[in-house]
């Protein structure tokens, strides 16, 4: 016969239940956003503003030109989401670390959510319904280059 | 840099043989609950040796100056871990802080560690601490019979993987240098992570996979920001920053 002996202490915080742990994921999140923000940031500097005329090239024509093209819509998306996610992410820690529990703290991080969800759909909104030259507009508002379409 | 400022001021000491001595400047933040409602600096100039200790300088003030200054030391040398006070802004033992190492040509600022309740002068409350201690299992739990008569065998290659992290002495230096800890009383501090690393990766030990478990809490270790404050703060040279990566690399992949 086996006996059981009782803890000798309560622990003074309950035992996390399971499921997934979003701190944990958090983490793993900023490290594998990071390497890839890397490469599309540095991807995005350097056709922005060094392959061709470089900088010089960046004008209406040239955004509305990269976002006619699947390939950077998604590159920009994914930029986007991305960095948005890792930068709230990022500020809540910073919340986290200089505010006690509390209103005060909830309220920032309603904040913080709310700023980045709003951006993030806003953004990838126009990024995937862009329409530099959209039909019926006053031809005085369209960039030239709408008259030889 | 403190050398030098004790060299420059061998020239103009009298060529005898006596061993130079030096007046230094201590600040100490002073509180006494029953007469205070803030901590208050107090200073106290304090005839030292460069080979003296800032314990010795607060033992000579407690013995020659002022009785009621209150603070912890048990060993004196380094080991029991009761003396981790913060001087000129740093986290360190006053038994193993030579005067030598300190610049003396400005006041020597004594404090008691941050983030922890302050009982009285140089005192404060421990029990958060050891709470968190506690709180990892920072015992050996073997379910495993060895061979009658034997005991559990450890090659030296599984012996050296956790041997950075037996040197903790339990002085408090490296949690109540982390900024997480000072605003979050909550998170379990390096201290409590490194006696957890110390078993996790013990291969005689059962139990690292309930560890890990505690650890993987929302103020486990993915509260680590990587300051160093710990690594630094250690008087017993314990790598803690390492030590909790590879508590988060164990938690990661479900096994240490």
């Amino acid at each position: 016969m086996t006996a059981t002996i009782e803890a000798p202490r309560t622990p003074a915080r309950p035992a996390r239940k399971g499921g997934a742990n979003l701190e944990k994921w958090g983490w793993i999140y900023m490290r594998a956003s990071g390497v890839l923000l890397l490469v599309l940031i540095f991807g995005h500097l350097f056709t922005n503003l060094m392959l061709g005329d470089g900088i010089h090239a960046i004008d209406f024509g040239f955004v509305g030109g990269k976002w006619a093209d699947p390939f950077w819509q998604w590159w920009d998306v994914l930029m986007l989401w991305l960095a948005l996610i890792h930068g709230a992410n990022g500020m809540r820690t910073l919340v986290n670390d200089y505010t006690n529990p509390g209103t005060v703290q909830k309220l920032l991080k309603g904040a913080l959510f709310a700023a980045a969800a709003v951006l993030i759909v806003l953004g990838t909104l126009v990024v995937f319904t862009f329409d530099p030259c959209p039909a019926g507009a006053p031809a005085d508002l369209l960039p030239s280059f709408c008259a030889a379409l | 840099m403190s050398t030098a400022t004790l060299e420059a001021q061998q020239p103009g000491a009298s060529a005898s043989d006596a061993i130079q001595s030096f007046t230094v400047t201590f600040l100490i933040r002073r509180f006494d609950p029953d007469v205070d409602t803030e901590p208050r600096w107090q200073d106290f100039d304090v005839e030292m040796y460069a080979t003296d200790r800032v314990l010795d300088a607060l033992h000579k003030i407690k013995w020659e100056q002022d009785g009621s200054l209150t603070f912890r030391r048990s060993c004196a040398h380094g080991i029991c871990g009761s003396d981790a006070m913060r001087i000129n802004g740093r986290n360190r033992l006053a038994c193993k802080t030579l005067i030598k190492d300190l610049d003396i040509s400005k006041p020597i600022y004594v404090e008691a560690i941050k983030g922890l309740p302050l009982e009285k002068d140089l005192i404060v409350d421990m029990e958060p601490f050891f709470a968190s201690y506690r709180e990892v299992q920072p015992f050996l739990v073997a379910t495993s019979t060895p061979e009658a008569g034997k005991e559990r065998v450890q090659s030296v290659a599984q012996r050296a993987i956790f041997d950075d992290t037996t040197k903790c002495i339990l002085c408090a230096a490296c949690t109540s240098s982390c900024p997480v800890f000072w605003t979050d009383g909550q998170y379990f501090g390096p201290a409590a992570i490194v006696n957890a690393h110390r078993f996790i990766f013990d291969s005689r030990d059962d139990n690292a996979q309930t560890r890990l478990d505690i650890l993987n809490d929302k103020e486990g270790v993915w509260r680590c920001r990587t300051t160093f404050n710990c690594t630094e703060a250690c008087p017993r040279g314990i790598e803690v920053t390492k030590a909790i990566a590879e508590v988060k690399q164990a938690v990661m992949r479900g096994k240490p």
